[in-house]
């Protein structure tokens, strides 16, 4: 078995023989940019269609035909940007990256080398312990391949080019990743910016964001970096996960056997949970890229720039900033409540529904609990959520003022699911309005008490836990209707 | 009168509208020539049946406010033409029909142009005889078993021997200038981004420009006029405002200043050509211009840096030629093997060189010091240019080194056949406009020419100095139609 440490909640060492590692690990992710069209043609990019039926004759590479740039494209690009706290280059440059394959009509892909059109950023973190900041190196715009297909027919592969020139941003991080945990953190951060800026839609089943994981080891407190492997186009968090630790362990024994590591491609294997070699740094691609000719380099100016800026929507650490001062939610249910955009708007939508006399907690608690396990077990999104924001937020302000209890209100929330019914039309149709009338409890309590008095007398001699046994029966005599809090100022003065 | 075929654009076109001829005769005449002159091996791809109706089609519905109303014309078979095969001249692409047409060909179509056929050229326009084609040389109408100049060969062929009143060609290093040059004809290359490139099998996509090719200066005017546009097809199309170049034609060029470049006297060139470019310089004082030697210091790099360039840009633009879209697809045992036999049966030998030497100059370690370094360079040939534009309006040089040559005589010289461009690469590498008018013969009496380039999109002033000189020099073909005999 693997020695494996864990020390704070998200760290990740490795032990062997006295020597502890750390692992150090930088994402390619390539994020689908979220447009109608393709990034140099007008093709749509509608998932799921029949295939190449989505093909111009430019994502086709037909003989003279031309790139031009979606500018739509480059605005997505630039907002992602904003949203990575990057500097946007008012300048860059389209290259081609030059190689042969089945699914590359083109015969090289048009990326941006040299020159990307945004540099240096950050995504912050929540980790268990607390804020940690991930550098971003870049983002570029390029263009997706087609996809060859050698399942379908016994001795031909087929290629369907439906995906070819779809625009994806490539977000480059810098080697700041330590855990599993946090490569987990990070990829869902940054779905959730670009999901909170309509730029990339985040859905991994579709392949809309996929990463290569660049994985290296290193004895911890060691400031240099190992030699890296690249794993290669992996299209799901749990297995970048799987495939992190499976290498980093590979790498470590490597080490631990006096071995070297060689610097390659590798492939992860789902199925047997490993990683293999690819291609070593000898045979790796001569990608010849240069400046693509078809196209000029891309100026954007400040204008454009600062106009896009001002088109940019609330982003999750502001949201979680204002939630946690203007609505005193705390930290921890702030980073839950933002993390998904549409959790976000349906918070806010209860809270604002809520009117006046709102309680953050109950709101809080009453989405990020009972809502929360319905859409699970349902398995939908928030936005397809049974019950509306407008109804969550009546029933939760009929708990606070009293015309029903907690208990009864998952009672309500319960019946609510079948057609998100106004929580007020149930309390009134099946009549489980709290008995809040102080004379009728008294008159209850006091036929309780006179029913039960031997214990009466006990609980006046000290047996205090009897109290709740009146309690007890108060509520239920009232069919769990009475208002609890005035049960308990009732039994304390007449006991 | 005259015979239809031997008419210039200009005539044709007022014969037509005056209708004198029709659409049709002129179509069939052309045909008509063209069946007996497949000893020239101008066409690739005859469109004749077709343009024959499409005349007729005219004829029964004219409309003569179109610029080129029902005029027969051949283009290079680099240009996408619609239904009509298209090859490049390569093997390649021999069974290739498109779906689209290209941004200048279907501007004829709009302006009333028919299609006679696709015309002859050196295989994706890599060559200066047309004897990469794959489908063989190109007789030049001057005499026989010469060379009509490359790539346009086929283009500079049939207009030479009457077989299209004008044509189009593409000049990627003189593509245009120096076949126009071996054939007595008039060829010009475009500033960069005048006419777009969409729908033209690409060579080298930052030196490519398409451009007209006549028999005189006029009717150039007139067929540039129809060809270049702004087209968002094309990112590196240019919108800039066009002159009407036919109607604003004038040979009024008293005062402007035309520079000869020193450097362009190079080691070895024939006495015959020192003596055409002084001749040249008399008739452009003769014209009212005045003369001013310029130095273009940058020009020796030209030829090593167009050869680093283009290469390097071919060898990318011609991978899609893999055999998995369309084209010709030699089977393999897989896919690399597919690949292979593709484009060894496909490509000829000179496409093979030239995206072998692309690909080491773009390759890993070598990239700066050849890629890299002929961008410089290129920065540098450019500003040459654009200094000596402070002080000229236009500069003027040979066309080409030598005049045509022998079917054969440097084929398998491929440095002598680069020599070839020396004078016509420097203006592709800067974008800028350049004409190649015929201004004499040699001891052959092979024509020569002479090559007027100006400012970028002054294109009026090329061809307002190459119209005054024109008339000067007072050219004409002595062609025999030998090849009919």
């Amino acid at each position: 078995m693997d020695e494996i440490m864990s020390k704070n909640n998200s760290e990740y060492l490795i032990e062997r023989n006295d020597n502890v590692y750390e692992v150090v690990i930088g994402l390619e992710v390539h994020a689908q940019v979220t447009s109608n069209s393709k990034l140099f043609s007008s093709s749509s990019t509608k998932f799921g269609a029949e295939p190449n039926t989505q093909v111009s004759l430019v994502d086709a590479a037909f003989p003279g035909m031309l790139p031009v740039i979606n500018e739509f494209c480059v605005k997505q690009a630039i907002k992602t940007g904003i949203g990575l706290r990057a500097k946007i280059n008012n300048k860059s440059v389209f290259d081609r990256k030059n190689y042969f394959y089945a699914d590359l009509p083109q015969g090289y892909q048009i990326s941006q080398y040299k020159y990307p059109i945004v540099g240096e950023g950050n995504v912050i973190l929540d980790m268990p312990e607390g804020q940690k900041q991930v550098g971003i190196e870049r983002l570029h715009l390029e263009q997706d391949a087609g996809k060859s297909i050698h399942d379908i027919d016994p001795s031909n592969t087929l290629v369907d080019l439906n995906r070819s020139g779809v625009a994806l941003m490539e977000i480059v991080s810098k080697p700041d990743l330590r855990s599993p945990d946090e490569v987990n953190a990070y990829i869902k951060k940054l779905r959730s910016i670009m999901r909170y800026l309509g730029t990339c839609d985040g859905n991994m089943q579709e392949g809309s964001l996929r990463a290569d994981v660049n994985v290296s080891v290193r004895i911890k407190g060691s400031t240099d970096l190992g030699t890296r492997c690249e794993i290669k186009n992996v299209n799901s968090i749990k297995f970048m996960q799987m495939a992190i630790i499976y290498e980093a362990n590979r790498q470590v024994d490597l080490i631990e056997e006096g071995q070297e590591i060689d610097q390659e491609t590798r492939l992860f294997d789902t199925k047997k949970n490993e990683t293999r070699s690819m291609r070593s740094k000898e045979d790796a691609h001569d990608y010849r890229y240069f400046p693509d000719p078809d196209l000029l380099p891309l100026e954007v100016t400040d204008e454009f720039i600062d106009k896009l800026k001002s088109e940019i929507p609330e982003l999750p650490d502001d949201k979680k900033k204002r939630f946690i001062d203007e609505f005193k939610v705390s930290p921890y249910d702030a980073t839950i409540l933002v993390s998904d955009i549409d959790t976000a708007k349906y918070f806010e939508e209860v809270v604002a529904k809520m009117g006046k006399n709102r309680d953050m907690k109950l709101a809080v608690n009453w989405i990020t609990g009972e809502l929360f396990a319905v859409l699970n077990e349902k398995n939908i999104e928030i936005a397809q959520s049974p019950i509306s924001a407008k109804n969550l937020a009546k029933l939760i302000n009929l708990i606070k003022n009293g015309t029903i209890s907690g208990k009864i209100a998952k009672t309500i929330f319960e019946l609510m699911l079948d057609g998100d019914i106004d929580p007020q039309i149930i309390v009134e149709e099946k009549g489980l309005k709290q008995e809040s009338d102080p004379k009728a409890l008294e008159a209850l309590i006091d036929k309780i008490i006179n029913d039960n008095r031997e214990k009466a007398i006990e609980y006046k001699q000290g047996k205090e836990k009897l109290f709740g046994f009146f309690v007890g029966q108060a509520m239920k005599a009232s069919g769990g209707k009475a208002n609890p809090q005035l049960i308990n100022e009732i039994l304390k003065k007449k006991l | 009168m005259t015979e239809i075929t031997s008419l210039t654009l200009y005539e044709l076109i007022k014969n037509i509208k005056e209708k004198k001829i029709s659409s049709n005769e002129a179509a069939k005449s052309f045909v008509d020539r063209a069946e007996k002159s497949k000893k020239i091996n101008a066409y690739v791809t005859e469109n004749f049946e077709n343009c024959l109706k499409l005349s007729k089609e005219f004829d029964d519905k004219p409309n003569f406010d179109l610029k080129l109303p029902g005029i027969p014309i051949a283009v290079k078979d680099l240009f996408c033409t619609n239904e009509v095969r298209t090859t490049a001249g390569s093997n390649i692409l021999n069974n290739f029909i498109p779906t689209y047409e290209s941004t200048v060909t279907q501007n004829i179509w709009n302006e009333g142009g028919i299609l006679l056929g696709k015309l002859n050229c050196d295989e994706f326009a890599m060559g200066s005889s047309n004897e990469t084609s794959f489908f063989g040389n190109v007789q030049n109408p001057i005499a026989e078993d010469l060379v009509p100049g490359g790539s346009s060969g086929g283009s500079s062929a049939a207009l030479a021997a009457n077989l299209t009143p004008v044509t189009i060609g593409t000049d990627t290093g003189g593509s245009i200038r120096q076949p126009a040059s071996f054939t007595g004809t008039v060829g010009l290359k475009p500033t960069y981004g005048s006419c777009s490139r969409y729908g033209i099998v690409a060579f080298a996509s930052s030196l490519d420009q398409a451009g007209p090719m006549s028999k005189d200066v006029k009717d150039s005017s007139i067929l540039l006029e129809v060809i270049s546009s702004f087209d968002k097809k094309d990112s590196t199309s240019i919108d800039f405002k066009r002159n009407n170049y036919s109607s604003e034609l004038n040979r009024n060029i008293k005062g402007l200043k035309i520079g000869i470049p020193k450097e362009y006297r190079v080691d070895g060139m024939p006495d015959e050509i020192e003596k055409l470019w002084k001749k040249g310089i008399e008739y452009a004082k003769d014209c009212g211009a005045e003369i001013i030697d310029i130095s273009l210091p940058h020009t020796s790099y030209a030829l090593p840096t167009y050869y680093i360039v283009a290469p390097a840009e071919a060898s990318s633009n011609l991978a899609r030629y893999d055999g998995v879209k369309y084209g010709l697809r030699s089977s393999g045992k897989n896919l690399i093997d597919m690949y292979e036999k593709t484009r060894s049966e496909g490509f000829g030998e000179e496409v093979k060189r030239r995206v072998m030497i692309g690909t080491y100059v773009l390759s890993s370690g070598y990239y700066d010091a050849y890629y890299l370094k002929a961008q410089k360079v290129r920065q540098l040939i450019k500003q040459d240019f654009d200094q000596a534009y402070n002080k000229v309006d236009a500069i003027l040089t040979p066309s080409t080194p030598s005049s045509a040559f022998k079917i054969g005589e440097k084929s398998n010289d491929p440095v002598s056949m680069y020599l070839n461009d020396i004078f016509t690469v420097p203006v592709n590498l800067a974008g800028l406009p350049g004409i190649s008018i015929p201004a004499g013969v040699d001891k052959n009496n092979y024509p020569l020419g002479l090559q007027i380039i100006g400012k970028p999109f002054d294109e009026q002033t090329v061809l307002n100095i190459a119209y005054s000189m024109e008339e000067k020099i007072n050219y004409k073909n002595n062609i025999t139609d030998w090849w009919m005999k």
